[in-house]
């Protein structure tokens, strides 16, 4: 976790310093605020993972010398295959068309939206549908 | 420059020392030909500048250009060299796995960081020396773009219209004619004065570009550019909208006449009766 | 049922999981990261082709003076259509919904991408926005016509009205979300779904490469999506965000769009380094040569990525000059770092010339000259004779033809591996040559014909400039291009028809893809070698030739038996479980 937060901290601060070399040299609003915004993007994450990684015992894939056996077992839980992500895929789509056709597109976008939202939802209750 | 090392240490230093001389070869260039003037070199596949502002622009180019390709060059032999030198000879053949070189790579890391500081200097020197205003302009000439055409509107050094305005007459055609065609209209320019050009657009943005000036800048709604061509050599410039603004961006043409200060003077005098007696008549 | 992934122990046994469903359905619910890369993959290249088509149709336009073979309006479209559907709906969704979506979790050890369902929801979202922004073609007033950058006022609903230039902007805004959500996912699948042993600093050089790639996304698409979207205020709910006339700055709209543009130039060529780094090592049979140098040196140019934007906005006269230059110029020292890294991995190797090795030395030699000419625009004062003239459309056409060559180097490279079967070599080299010649055809005509003042974007020209005679060479090098293109297509049929069996790693590779079956199995992995450097199969395939690090540590200790080592290691680290 050191080296993911030491990278992030890095960005933030490269950020944090041209941030206000840009703002005192050009006085320029929107760029000097979006130069805080990755420093700030940087920040969080890296703050975050730097404070947890003080406070954790260092993980298989942080230790030069785990083997393979460390981390056996069980990674995470993956769901075989889903309908969901294209029915929300195709509902969003059709939502995002409302902005250039009208709102009627919308209405079939959001039923189709909502159903994926339950329906992902629902699968992971059950432990999904293979 | 540098003078000879005769045989001397190791022939690892010795060879770092070749790299850093062969680098110090683009600065020499480049300050050569800044010196020089670069009017002796070759362009480059460039224009020269028929102005004071776009002549510092092509030394820059010419000093960058050689610059750059003496780098290209470096670096593509040794990429070519390695591809050649070390093809595969054997199907079983084993190289040495080595996989830093950590003074190598801080040779590497500061010869770049010289070459920017130097052309990052020299491009300083030639920006402030494009963008300089002059306090006291011989002329000002107010430039609006619109789509599609151009407006120039002659007002004298302290900015007070002098009734002369050449615009844009005819609608876009589907088909460009030389830039220098009467279709268009034609800006002119005393010889060795300094014009001082007033720029904005009243729709969407534009692009006032003057190849043989080596200089283009946008016509932009609610923003006024300013700036200074001060003409070096008379002849007859080709001009034409640069950034893309509708339908007959191609069309938007113009042209530039640069002539002596007293045929300005007399082309000035005529335009200013011959404007004010189609004003009175219409 | 959801599956549960387990890591294998050491010594596995293949473990028979199911595959899924086959078929229209299969690909429709698919989760795994393999088929939704190939599916990105696929579908990048349709776009690409179609992208190429309009750009030989630009180029027959623009091989005579006068010409009328598009009238002006059509031809508004298909630049700006070209340029879109290439840099939008192609490279970045080719190597980072495509390539990295596949072999990055491999890479890292990892049985799929953290949040497999988000995975396939970017799929979609990218899908349909890019149907999306074909589909302007299909309204009443055409596609968009404002070119790829859309600068306001020319994008205002009073210059460019109609439903075209609306499906462009919701388009972006929906395969926007699908880079940021693929962002997502491959920052938490480095971050957290990496196989015991994968320190960070053992991670390859690809992966790393699409890490930066990743966070560089979620600094930048934010703010497209943000702009995007005042965009469309201003043209539909009477907002003048962009427009003078209620108070609004044009220019914001350059700001905020070049804050996103430059690093996505950025987005879209990390990856292509890191394909061609991995590359240049496994066909040298070295390790990468400088790696942490390599690292450094990608996480430098995404940090000075963000500060450089207005470098395209130098002939506004709005902006700060010295800060955009010397930030540009900047980039140019950790880019050199990469192409002598990239040499000395090539350095005294052992190079195999494969036609994926032929696309990634063409990729240094290419990109090579689009940085140099990179380097002439940084300057404000070459900028203002050259923006907006072809001499810039050579300079970036010289960066993504590059990135074209490292599609192809990755393509050569991992077709046996994704697909079983390996591509013919003879025409692999043919495509390249073709490619290549083509590329320095058209671009040195076109740096020229820059520089002989022909603006980017025009219809026709007259035949009073001059100009003639460089578009037509221009011209003729485009279409030898396609047909190296057309070569490619030719060898991926014939090879499908006659198949040659892709062995497990048939390029003596280095990294974690090569210890999985070609194509891998669901999931992954049954195996995984001892993972002691950044090329564990290296190492476990030729224990005499480690790097010399690795070897100098474990010397003492290293029997010869591969398999001894990873038990020796085994015993001394407590059993702890994977949070
Ligand atoms: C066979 C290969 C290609 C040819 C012949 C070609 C040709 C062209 C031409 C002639 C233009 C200029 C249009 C104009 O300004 O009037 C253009 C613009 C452009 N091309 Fe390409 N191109 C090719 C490949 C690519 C690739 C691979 C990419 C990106 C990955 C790309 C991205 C662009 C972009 C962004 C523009 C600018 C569009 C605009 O001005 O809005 N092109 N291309
Ligand atoms: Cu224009
Ligand atoms: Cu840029």
């Amino acid at each position: 976790m050191k080296v993911e937060s030491r990278f992030l901290l890095f960005l933030s601060m490269f950020a944090a310093v041209t941030a206000s070399i840009y703002w005192f040299t050009s006085y320029e609003d929107a760029g000097s605020v979006m130069l805080l915004a990755v420093c700030l993007l940087g920040l969080l994450p890296g703050g975050y993972y730097y404070w947890w990684s003080r406070r954790m015992t260092p993980r298989p894939e942080d230790d030069a010398n785990a083997s393979q056996s460390d981390g056996a077992g069980v990674v995470g839980a993956f769901p075989g295959s889903s309908i969901w992500p294209f029915v929300l895929g195709l509902g969003a789509a059709m939502t995002a068309l409302a902005f250039v056709f009208g709102f009627w597109t919308a209405l079939f976008g959001l039923t189709l939206a909502i159903s994926a939202v339950i329906g992902v939802i629902v699968e992971s209750r059950r432990g999904g549908v293979h | 420059m540098s003078s000879q090392h005769p045989g001397v240490a190791s022939n690892r230093s010795c060879r770092r020392r070749a790299v850093l001389r062969k680098a110090s070869v683009p600065f020499a260039l480049l300050a050569g030909a800044v010196v020089l003037g670069g009017c002796k070199v070759p362009t480059f596949g460039a224009f020269r500048g028929a102005t004071t502002q776009g002549h510092a622009e092509f030394k820059l180019w010419v000093g960058l250009f050689i610059a750059g390709l003496i780098v290209a060059i470096i670096v593509w032999a040794l990429i070519l060299w390695a591809a050649a030198a070390y093809r595969r000879k054997r199907p079983d053949q084993m190289p040495s796995q080595f996989h830093a070189n950590i003074p190598l790579e801080i040779i590497y890391t500061v010869v770049p960081v010289i070459i920017v500081a130097v052309i990052f200097y020299f491009t300083v020197v030639t920006e402030n020396q494009v963008d300089a205003v002059s306090r006291h302009p011989a002329e000002r000439v107010h430039v609006l773009a619109y789509r599609w055409g151009w407006r120039f509107t002659y007002e004298n050094g302290q900015g007070r219209p002098q009734g002369v305005t050449i615009q844009t007459t005819a609608p876009p055609r589907a088909l460009a004619l030389p830039a220098t065609s009467s279709q268009y209209p034609q800006l002119v320019l005393p010889e060795g004065q300094t014009v001082r050009i007033v720029l904005d657009s009243n729709d969407v943005i534009h692009e006032l570009y003057v190849p043989a000036f080596n200089f283009g800048r946008f016509a932009q709604p609610g923003h006024t550019n300013v700036f200074d061509f001060t003409t070096t050599r008379t002849g007859v410039f080709r001009g034409q909208c640069a950034e893309f603004c509708g339908l007959y961006h191609s069309e938007m043409l113009f042209s530039v006449r640069v002539v002596p200060p007293a045929t300005f003077g007399q082309w000035l005098t005529t335009e200013q009766q011959r404007q004010a007696k189609q004003g009175a008549t219409s | 049922m959801t599956l549960i992934a387990e890591r294998p122990a050491v010594i596995g046994h293949p473990e028979e999981h199911e595959h899924g469903r086959l078929g229209v359905l299969g690909w429709l619910t698919s989760t795994d990261h393999k088929v939704i890369g190939k599916s990105y993959m696929l579908t990048a290249l349709a776009f690409f082709l179609l992208a190429g088509v309009m750009a030989l149709v630009i180029r027959t336009q623009l091989a005579a003076p006068d010409s009328t073979v598009v009238s002006q309006h059509t031809f508004n479209e298909l630049f700006t259509m070209h340029g879109s559907l290439m840099l939008y709906l192609f490279v970045g969704p080719f190597a980072f919904g495509g390539i990295a979506n596949y072999f990055v979790p491999i890479q890292v050890g990892a049985p799929d991408m953290a949040f497999p369902r988000l995975n396939a929801l970017s799929y979609w979202l990218y899908l349909t926005g890019g149907l999306t922004m074909v589909g302007g073609f299909l309204t009443v007033g055409g596609a968009a016509d404002f070119g790829w950058v859309a600068y306001a006022p020319l994008s205002d609903a009073v210059n460019s009205p109609g439903a075209g230039p609306d499906m462009w902007i919701v388009a972006l805004v929906l395969t926007g979300f699908s880079a940021i959500f693929t962002g997502v996912n491959i920052v938490t699948t480095v971050f957290y779904l990496r196989a015991p042993g994968m320190t960070m600093f053992r991670v390859p050089v690809f992966t790393w490469n699409m890490l930066v790639t990743g966070i560089l996304i979620l600094i930048a698409f934010p703010v497209l999506t943000a702009a995007l979207v005042m965009l469309w205020a201003d043209r539909h709910l009477g907002t003048h965000i962009y427009t003078v006339a209620g108070g609004g700055v044009p220019v914001l709209w350059q700001n905020l769009f070049w804050f996103f543009g430059h690093p996505e130039v950025y987005i879209l060529a990390l990856p292509f380094f890191g394909v061609v780094t991995d590359v240049l090592a496994t066909f040298s049979r070295k390790p990468v040569f400088g790696y942490r140098g390599m690292i450094f040196a990608t996480i430098s140019i995404a940090a000075l990525s963000t500060a450089v934007w207005a470098h395209h906005m130098f002939t506004t006269g709005t902006v700060l000059l010295p800060f955009f230059s010397l930030m540009s110029y900047l980039i140019a020292v950790p880019t050199g770092i990469k192409f002598f890294n990239w040499i000395g991995t090539m350095w005294r190797g052992s190079i195999d010339f494969t036609a994926s090795m032929y696309f990634g030395v063409g990729f240094l030699v290419v990109f090579l000259f689009g940085g140099v000419t990179g380097i002439f625009l940084a300057s404000p004062p070459i900028d203002f004779a050259t923006h907006d003239t072809y001499f810039v459309i050579a300079h970036f056409h010289e960066v993504v033809f590059a990135l074209v060559y490292g599609a192809f180097c990755a393509l050569y490279y991992w077709w046996p591996k994704m697909f079983g079967w390996m591509l013919r070599e003879r025409l692999g080299k043919l495509s390249f040559w073709l490619f290549f010649i083509g590329t320095w055809i058209t671009l040195i005509s076109w740096y020229i014909v820059g520089l002989h003042g022909m603006p980017r974007r025009i219809a026709e020209y007259s035949a009073s400039t001059g100009w003639t005679t460089l578009n037509q060479i221009a011209t003729a090098g485009a279409f030898v291009m396609a047909a190296g293109v057309a070569v490619f297509l030719v060898n991926v049929y014939v090879s499908w028809r006659t198949q040659v069996r892709a062995p497990g790693n048939p390029w003596d590779g280095q990294t974690l893809e090569w210890a999985a079956a070609s194509p891998p199995v669901h999931h992954n992995f049954t195996w995984l070698p001892p993972i002691r450097s950044e090329r564990p199969v290296w190492d476990f395939n030729h224990p005499d030739h480690t790097t010399q690090q690795v070897h100098r540590k474990e010397a003492a200790t290293a029997p010869s038996d591969p398999a001894a080592v990873k038990t020796a290691h085994g015993q001394d680290v407590g059993e702890e479980r994977h949070p």
